[in-house]
């Protein structure tokens, strides 16, 4: 197994050479470059690259300019995950033969893909990757919502929020349907390891992606992603948002090994309210009226009772 | 490294079994495949060839045909060699992506047995799939019997392969007919085949790991076209003339002979028929108790069905006073396909050829002597008229009444 790459800290991990340049078209503010570069960061070791179509591939990839110092590929919605599955079938079957060109370097495999591709049309590939075995990361960059295309729900927009779709109005209150719950079913492939990420909780991000990378197989990270777009909230409010996000436990950050054990690894020193980070996004606006108020309330008995469950999870190491 | 297989000279193989005997010599690096009835044998093969020695590559059962061409695309673009088979309701879920193969340039080899696509639903061979294809970029060859199955996919991987083609390729045979039914089949020994077809030579790899390549860009209207443009130049310029110097060296290398357009009896023909698949030797057949009783009859095979070999049709068309297309798929509210291909391939020659189109075979129904021997005679009329004396497309084989149009 290759070396795993030491970061002292945050302007040592933050000036890391570039696989990734800055040079691309994503919107001021968004997270998935500052997602992408923590995960390209976190190794030293070559990198084969795969992405979904959606944001982060039409904004790298405009012939003909590429933001990728690493070779990369795209081919569809919703087979980003097959597509670096098949280059590391390729790896695979030239190193039997004796025909790799840098014998000694190997490389690690990782598509990215929006919960549009992750959760919904991409599901299908990502699950057949995984119950295959394939040596790959697969990260989402969960921004519960096709960014790409306007705005529409995905089945990982939250309940409650307004979208082009969903929108809220006099009648409605917007998406209808719980977050689909991702973590869960990929760590029910039985994956070695399966995690939640957030790009504020860099430490913690950075510790799990390098023990994705130790791993052997099929890894998935499910990133927290904020859209200042879709979302609602001004570009230098992503971190922030983000903070709220994990410290109000709405994202809680936990890792799943083997399919069984699960950790959880950041426990906020003060917890906030959910309506907090609810308030800080114009996509819940409709929610703080008369009509809508009371999905608050049952917002925050649901994140109690998933913290507690996961509480439970990790205390009884099943 | 793998096992050598000793065959016979002439082995007894189905066209399922040639294609994949064809996979296995010219040692593809990694098949990613998901069995669809009628091509599922060839991935069966495969498999077996793998599990007892004889394949050292990745074989990779996926969970769809478009997770299939997916992982196929995803390894051609990393730097090997890359082939899949399926067929009919597998093929359309494929077709997304077999646009991103050829817009990628990316020398995949599909093997296509031919089979209806539902509803309804219907598991034998016509010709639905492979017209599906048409517009996808692809080299599309067309096998006429289990010999012809092999030996069209070493030509296919040589010419998909050349560096100056990039492009995937079909190699079509009809499900049943030809995938199920055995023949003898002249065989090359494993380092024949391998050195036909040669090393694979990598180009713009994913696994060069010195020189990172971007594959699967974006491009709007501003080069978008240019792209499409130098696609269909390769097809029609670079693909044609590699393969006809494949058709060429392959028939130095075993003395089989293949043509863009294959004839058999047209140089003195007043009439023809131009079909596909198995059809080919069923009219060959008939041709022959034609010529027998004196009727100047003859058959013109399409051997390359993409790109389209327009000019080499014109030539062996020109003298022919009255042609049918024979179209092995329901053509929805229009003539047939080879119908228009033809009438566009003999629009400007000057010709006074009729011309007419037959819709048969439809979800594996059989083409039989008795029905080419009622074309030929309809077009016989139309020879010796020099006009129409038959509906413009007529239902062949058909039961309930007759059905034509136009």
């Amino acid at each position: 197994m290759s070396e795993i790459k030491k970061i002292k800290n945050l302007k040592d991990f933050s000036t890391s050479s570039d696989r990734f340049e800055g040079a691309n078209l994503l919107c001021p503010g968004c997270a998935h470059s500052i997602i992408v570069r923590e995960v390209l960061n976190a190794t030293n070791d070559d990198l084969i690259l795969a992405a979904s179509t959606g944001c982060l591939e039409v904004c790298t990839s405009v012939y003909p300019y590429t933001s990728w110092d690493a070779s990369w590929i795209h081919i569809g919605f919703e087979n980003g995950s097959t597509a670096v599955a098949g280059a590391e079938a390729m790896y695979k079957a030239l190193k039997k033969k004796g025909r790799l060109k840098q014998p000694d370097r190997k490389p690690k495999f990782v598509a990215f893909g929006g919960d549009g591709s992750t959760y919904d049309i991409g599901f299908q590939w990502i699950s057949g990757c995984f119950e295959r075995g394939h040596d790959m990361m697969y990260v989402c960059l969960d921004n519960e919502v096709y960014a790409n295309t306007g705005g529409q729900r995905s089945s990982s927009t939250p309940i409650g929020s307004s979208t082009t779709t969903a929108p809220a109005g006099r009648t409605s209150y917007g998406e209808k349907k719980n977050k689909k719950d991702m973590l869960a079913i990929m760590a029910a492939h039985g994956a070695p390891y399966v995690a939640q990420v957030s790009p504020s909780k860099w430490k913690d991000m950075v510790a799990k992606i390098q023990k994705g990378f130790a791993a052997e197989g099929p890894v998935f990270i499910n990133a927290i992603s904020p859209c200042t777009t879709e979302w609602k909230f001004a570009p230098e409010d992503t971190i922030a948002i983000t903070d709220l996000a994990t410290d109000s436990l709405v994202f809680p950050l936990y890792e799943i090994i083997n399919g069984s054990e699960l950790n959880i690894t950041y426990r906020p020193k003060n917890i906030i309210p959910v309506r907090d980070y609810l308030g800080a996004q114009g996509r819940f606006k409709h929610l703080f009226t008369k009509q809508y108020e009371y999905l608050i309330g049952e917002w925050q008995d649901r994140v109690d009772a998933k913290w507690e469950q996961l509480q439970r999870r990790e205390e009884a190491r099943v | 490294m793998a096992d050598t297989m000793e065959l016979r000279d002439i082995e007894v193989w189905d066209g399922n079994m040639a294609a994949s005997q064809a996979l296995r010599q010219v040692q593809v690096d990694v098949v990613a495949a998901y069995p669809i009835t009628p091509s599922t044998p060839i991935v069966e093969n495969y498999g077996s060839f793998e599990a007892n020695g004889y394949v050292d590559g990745e074989f990779v059962m996926v969970e769809s045909e478009h997770a299939a061409m997916s992982g196929c695309i995803g390894a051609s673009a990393a730097g090997g060699r890359v082939a899949t088979a399926t067929s009919s309701q597998g093929f359309a879920l494929m077709v997304e992506t077999l646009y991103a193969a050829s817009g990628m340039r990316l020398p995949i080899i599909l093997n296509v047995v031919n089979r209806a696509i539902g509803a309804p639903l219907n598991v034998n061979g016509d010709h639905s799939d492979m017209y599906l294809g048409r517009d996808s970029g692809w080299i599309q060859f067309d096998a006429y019997c289990p010999q012809d199955a092999y030996d069209l996919n070493f030509i296919a991987f040589k010419v998909a392969e050349d560096h100056d083609v990039r492009l995937p390729a079909m190699v079509h045979q009809d499900g049943f007919m030809t995938s199920h039914t055995a023949q003898g089949v002249h065989t090359m020994t494993d380092k024949q085949g391998f050195a036909f077809v040669g090393e694979f030579q990598p180009m713009n790899d994913m696994l060069d790991l010195d020189h990172p390549v971007t594959h699967g860009v974006q491009t709007e209207e501003d080069w978008h076209f240019e792209h499409k443009a130098r696609q269909h130049h390769a097809l029609m310029t670079i693909a044609m003339s590699k393969i006809q110097e494949a058709f060429d060296a392959f028939e130095k290398y075993t003395g089989r002979k293949y043509n863009l357009v294959e004839t058999y009896n047209v140089e003195d023909a007043d009439a023809v028929v131009v079909c596909m698949g198995s059809s080919v030797e069923t009219a060959m057949e008939v041709v022959d108790e034609l010529r027998a009783k004196g009727m100047k009859v003859g058959v013109v095979g399409i051997r390359v069905f993409r790109p389209w070999p327009l000019e080499q049709l014109a030539e062996v068309l020109k003298n022919v006073k009255a042609i049918a297309a024979l179209d092995r798929s329901s053509p929805h509210g229009t003539v047939g396909m080879l119908f228009n291909e033809i009438a566009g391939t003999m629009f400007n020659t000057g010709t006074k050829a009729v011309l007419t189109n037959y819709i048969y075979g439809l979800g594996g129904r059989d083409l039989t002597k008795a029905h080419l021997v009622s074309i030929f005679n309809d077009l016989k009329a139309n020879a010796d008229a020099g006009k129409l004396t038959t509906p413009l497309q007529q239902y062949i084989g058909l039961r309930g009444p007759k059905l034509s149009f136009f």
